[in-house]
C-alpha cells in the first residue's frame, strides 16, 4: 500500500516511515511542508495519506488546508489527519464532503501501533478512523437530549465505537462479546435514534456521525 | 543637465505638496465652519439637560464633537506628522448609559474639545483658505488677468485694476502673479503645520489627565505582572506535579523492563504496558496545560476559529456569531478567548442554561464582545474571581466588562476592547 507521509518534526517523520514500513506500507514520498504536500499527493496519488495539522510554512492549520485542497482537486482521496490536539471544529471540516476515507487522531494513539496501523487501513479502504476525544466531544454535547438518555450504557459505549468508525467484528473483539451480539445493540441503538439501519459499515458511521455533529 | 533635472524635480514635488497642502486647508476650512453647528447644538443640548430632551441630545451632540475632534486629530497626525494622543478618560460600561452620559461630562477633555471648536471656527478658516487663497491669486495673476484686460474692461492683477496701466500693469502681473505663487507653495504645509501645532496645544491631554492615565496605566500594569506572575507558578506546578512526575515514572519502568527483558519478559511487557499508559496520561495532562496557555487552534485560526472551538466542546448548545474584518494581534487575541472561554464556563457552571450564545464584533473604534445565556441569572462580578480575574486583564488593554444578571436571568456580560490605546499590541484595530 502506497503512502505519502508529511510531519515536519524529523523523529517522528522517521519513526513513521519505520512504523509503516514495518507494516508492509510503502511510503512513497515524505514530505515537511503544506505546498509539497499538495505536490506529492498530486503527483503520487498515494493509496493514503498521513498528515500533521501543523506544517511549515505558517504552523497554522497548514496540513489540514492542503489536505482539503488535495481532496478538492483528487475527490475521494483517503487522508489520515494526525494532530496535537483534537478539535470538534476540524472533524466537521474533515468529513464535510462526506465521501469517506477520512481519518483524525491525536498523535498519541501511534503508541498503539496495531490500533493505529488498523486505522491507516481502514481510512485507505474508504472508511473512517475518528479520534475517541473527538467522539467523547460529540456524546457530551449530546447527553442531555432524549434519544441519547433512552440508550442504556452499554448501547452508548457500542454507539461511540461505532462514531470512531469501527466494523461490528471490531467493536465485538473491543468489548469481547460477539458479533451477533453487537449487531442487536445496533439495531437498537439505530432504532431508538431514529435512524436508518444500513449494512454497508462506511455509511452507518456517517449516519451516526451526521446524526450526533448535526445541529442541536 | 542632472543639476536642471534636479531643479526640477524638486520644484515639481514643491508644486505638488504645495496644492495637496491647499486643498486640505480647504477641507480643514470647510470642517471648522462646520464647527459652529456643532458648538451651538452641545452647548443647547448640555443646556437643556436639566429640562429632561438634553439628556437624549447631549450625548448626540457630544459624540459628534467627539468624531470632529478626532477628525483633525488623524488629519494633524497624517499631514503633518504632529501626533495628537487621545486625551479621554476610559470608557465605562455600555454606551448611553446615565454612568456613561456622566463620564461624557464629566471629562475635562470634552471641554477642551468645545473650546477648541469655537476657536478653531476663525483659526481654521484663516490658516485653511490663506495658501488655496494666494495660490489662486498668484495663478489668476499670470495667466488670466492680463489676458483677460486685452478683451475686456476687466483684469484683476494681483493688487490692482488693470485697465488704467495698460503695458506696465500686465508686466507687472507677470512678475507679481509668479513671485505669489513661489510664495504661495511652501507656505501651503507650512500653514497647514500652524493649525496641526494649534490644535495639539487644545486637544492634546494635559498635565492633569495624563498624570490620571500614568496613575490608571501603573494601577494596570501591577494587576497584569501579578497575574501572569501567578500564571507561570500555576504552569510550574502544573508541570513539576504532572508531567514531570509521569515522565520520571515512565522512564523507571521502562529502566525495569529493560532489566527484566530476558529473565522475566511477562513482567517487562506489563511494564511497558503501564509505560505506554502513563505517557498518555502525560501527553494529555501537556495538552489541557498548553490549552490553558495559549490554545492550539487560537493560534491556527484566531479568535474567529478558536471560539467555535469552543462553543463545539461544551456540553450546552451556544449560538456563535462572528463578524471580524481580519485578526488582531495576538496578546488582543488571546486576552479576547480567555475573556470569552471564562464567561462560558461560567454559564456552565452556574446558570443551568438550556443555550447560551456568543457575539463577536468589530464595531468602529472597539471590538466588543457579548456573552449571554437564558439561565438562573444572579451573577455578581464582584464575587467570582474568574470575573474578576477577566475585568483585571481586559483593564490592562484598556478595556471594559459589564455584567447585567437580574435573579432569574438572563444574564449578559458585555466586554470592550477600545481601538484607541497607548500600544498597537493592545489594541483590536
Amino acid at each position: 500500500m502506497r503512502v505519502v507521509l508529511a510531519e515536519d518534526l524529523a523523529l517522528l517523520r522517521d519513526g513513521l516511515i519505520r512504523l509503516l514500513g514495518a507494516y508492509g506500507f510503502e511510503v512513497v514520498a515524505a514530505v515537511d511542508n503544506g505546498p509539497s504536500l499538495v505536490r506529492a499527493l498530486v503527483e503520487h496519488q498515494p493509496d493514503v495519506a498521513v498528515v500533521d495539522v501543523r506544517l511549515p510554512p505558517t504552523f497554522t492549520d497548514e496540513g489540514l488546508r492542503a489536505a482539503l485542497e488535495a481532496r478538492s482537486r483528487i475527490p475521494g482521496l483517503p487522508i489520515l489527519v494526525l494532530s496535537q490536539h483534537v478539535e470538534q471544529l476540524y472533524a466537521r471540516e474533515l468529513l464535510s464532503d462526506s465521501s469517506g476515507g477520512i481519518g483524525y487522531l491525536l498523535k498519541d494513539r501511534v503508541s498503539d501501533v496495531a490500533q493505529f496501523v488498523d486505522a491507516v487501513r481502514r481510512v485507505a479502504g474508504g472508511g473512517t478512523a475518528l479520534d475517541p476525544d473527538v467522539v467523547a466531544q460529540l456524546l457530551t454535547r449530546r447527553a442531555r437530549e432524549e434519544p441519547l438518555q433512552q440508550l442504556t450504557p452499554r448501547e452508548r459505549e457500542v454507539l461511540g465505537l461505532m462514531a470512531e468508525g469501527r466494523s461490528n467484528a471490531a467493536i465485538a473483539a473491543a468489548l469481547f462479546v460477539t458479533e451477533k451480539a453487537i449487531s442487536k445493540h445496533t439495531n437498537n441503538i439505530f432504532t431508538k435514534l431514529g435512524l436508518v439501519v444500513s449494512e454497508d459499515d462506511n455509511r452507518r458511521v456517517l449516519a451516526v456521525l451526521a446524526y450526533l455533529g448535526g445541529p442541536s | 543637465m542632472n543639476d536642471d533635472e534636479g531643479v526640477a524635480a524638486r520644484f515639481g514635488a514643491t508644486a505638488r505638496r504645495g496644492t495637496t497642502a491647499a486643498l486640505r486647508g480647504l477641507v480643514q476650512a470647510v470642517l471648522s465652519q462646520l464647527g459652529i453647528a456643532v458648538f451651538v447644538l452641545s452647548v443647547v443640548s448640555v443646556a437643556l439637560i436639566p429640562v429632561g430632551v438634553g439628556l437624549v441630545l447631549a450625548p448626540a451632540a457630544l459624540l459628534a464633537l467627539r468624531a470632529l475632534a478626532n477628525q483633525q486629530r488623524a488629519w494633524a497626525a497624517e499631514w503633518s506628522d504632529v501626533p495628537i494622543p487621545l486625551p479621554y478618560r476610559p470608557e465605562p460600561g455600555a454606551r448611553l448609559s446615565p454612568r456613561w452620559v456622566w463620564w461624557l461630562l464629566r471629562d475635562p477633555a470634552t471641554w477642551r474639545d468645545l473650546l477648541w471648536i469655537l476657536v478653531n471656527v476663525p483659526v481654521g478658516l484663516l490658516l485653511g483658505l490663506l495658501p488655496a487663497a494666494a495660490l489662486v491669486y498668484g495663478v489668476e495673476g499670470v495667466l488670466v488677468a492680463p489676458w483677460l484686460a486685452q478683451v475686456t474692461d476687466y483684469g484683476w492683477g494681483p493688487f490692482w485694476m488693470l485697465d488704467d496701466w495698460g503695458v506696465l500693469g500686465i508686466l507687472g502681473c507677470l512678475v507679481l502673479g509668479p513671485l505669489l505663487t513661489a510664495v504661495a507653495l511652501p507656505l501651503g504645509p507650512r500653514l497647514l503645520r500652524a493649525h496641526a501645532l494649534f490644535t495639539r496645544s487644545l486637544l492634546a491631554p494635559t498635565r492633569g489627565a495624563l498624570a490620571d492615565r500614568v496613575a490608571r496605566l501603573t494601577e494596570t500594569r501591577a494587576a497584569t505582572v501579578d497575574s501572569s506572575a501567578a500564571e507561570l507558578r500555576r504552569i510550574e506546578r502544573d508541570l513539576h506535579d504532572g508531567a514531570q512526575a509521569r515522565l520520571v515514572a515512565l522512564s523507571m519502568n521502562i529502566g525495569l523492563a529493560e532489566q527484566l527483558m530476558k529473565h522475566d519478559p511477562d513482567t517487562a511487557q506489563e511494564l511497558l504496558a503501564e509505560a505506554r499508559a502513563a505517557s498518555g496520561q502525560a501527553l494529555t495532562e501537556l495538552r489541557d496545560l498548553v490549552r490553558g496557555i495559549h490554545p492550539p487552534v487560537l493560534a491556527e485560526r484566531g479568535l474567529d476559529g478558536a471560539v467555535r472551538a469552543l462553543a463545539l466542546r461544551l456540553p450546552l448548545p451556544v449560538d456563535v456569531v462572528i463578524d471580524l474584518p481580519g485578526r488582531a494581534e495576538a496578546p488582543v487575541e488571546s486576552a479576547a478567548y480567555f475573556a470569552v472561554a471564562e464567561m462560558l464556563a461560567n454559564v456552565v457552571k452556574h446558570s443551568g442554561a438550556e443555550r447560551a450564545w456568543v457575539q463577536i464584533e468589530q464595531a468602529r473604534d472597539r471590538l466588543q464582545m457579548i456573552v449571554g445565556d437564558d439561565g438562573a441569572g444572579g451573577a455578581d462580578p464582584a464575587a467570582g474571581s474568574g470575573m474578576r480575574g477577566i475585568e483585571r486583564r481586559l483593564a490592562a488593554f484598556d478595556g471594559t466588562m459589564a455584567v447585567t444578571s437580574p435573579p432569574g436571568g438572563p444574564t449578559l456580560v458585555t466586554m470592550e476592547l477600545p481601538c484607541a490605546s497607548s500600544s498597537p499590541k493592545t489594541s483590536p484595530c
